[in-house]
């Protein structure tokens, strides 16, 4: 079983961690292995934050767009 | 001038707002003054877009490619803060950020690229465009 939990470990490790980083998160990765196992180590909820963000400027983007078109073309010169 | 208005802006205003645009010009013509609104590029400016010496930016504004010479980076300058403006009061009309209206204004100015002017693209480099379509954030209408 520990076998297999390094295995998941490390593999969250090679998606999550990349340059640098790398030599300091395999040690914090194998501590929190052997220590608390993997199962704490889930992707964090931060990219669903990201993907609301993105959403509500989508709509204010889509929403300004035609005033913004009238602008460009009263303001050919500066265009 | 309602000539001067593109085809889809035209189509968008009001008959009344073009009959006031048009009474408008015809009296600072009769004055001999030229029309505020709707003039065309420097010429200068035009030079060094088609160089490539210009590009826009996904934020709204001109940037220069590369080390272009004094007077072409000063001319950038000056678009910029000029555009600055007209995005603030635009803005403050719609009750939105300048930045906001800026960026919207950046997804509209690369999709109108000419094929060989330059953008910025979602990864930082400046592209040329070509014949497809230009590489441009998520969030850009279509």
């Amino acid at each position: 079983m520990i076998s297999a939990k390094s295995r998941s470990c490390f593999s969250d490790l090679m998606k999550v961690s990349s340059g640098r980083r790398l030599g300091s998160a395999m040690v914090l990765m194998a501590g929190s292995c052997l220590v608390a196992g993997c199962i704490t180590l889930n992707a964090p909820d931060k990219p669903i934050v990201i993907e609301l963000n993105i959403k509500i400027e989508q709509d204010v983007v889509y929403k300004l767009a035609p005033d913004v078109q009238q602008t460009v073309a009263q303001n050919k010169d500066i265009f | 001038m309602a000539q001067a208005f593109d085809s889809v802006a035209s189509a968008r205003l009001p008959v009344v707002r073009q009959m006031m645009a048009g009474a408008v010009a015809a009296g600072l013509l009769a004055l001999g003054a030229a029309p505020a609104m709707a003039q065309d590029r420097d010429p200068a400016y035009a030079a060094a877009r088609a160089a490539g010496q210009v590009g826009e930016l996904p934020t709204g504004y001109l940037g220069t490619v590369g080390s272009v010479p004094a007077p072409v980076a000063r001319l950038v300058e000056d678009l910029n803060i000029k555009r600055k403006s007209v995005y603030a009061q635009h803005a403050k009309e719609q009750g939105t950020t300048i930045e906001a209206y800026a960026f919207t204004s950046g997804c509209l100015q690369i999709a109108k690229t000419a094929p060989g002017e330059k953008y910025m693209g979602t990864d930082g480099q400046w592209h040329v465009r070509g014949k497809d379509k230009p590489m441009r954030d998520a969030r850009c209408p279509e």
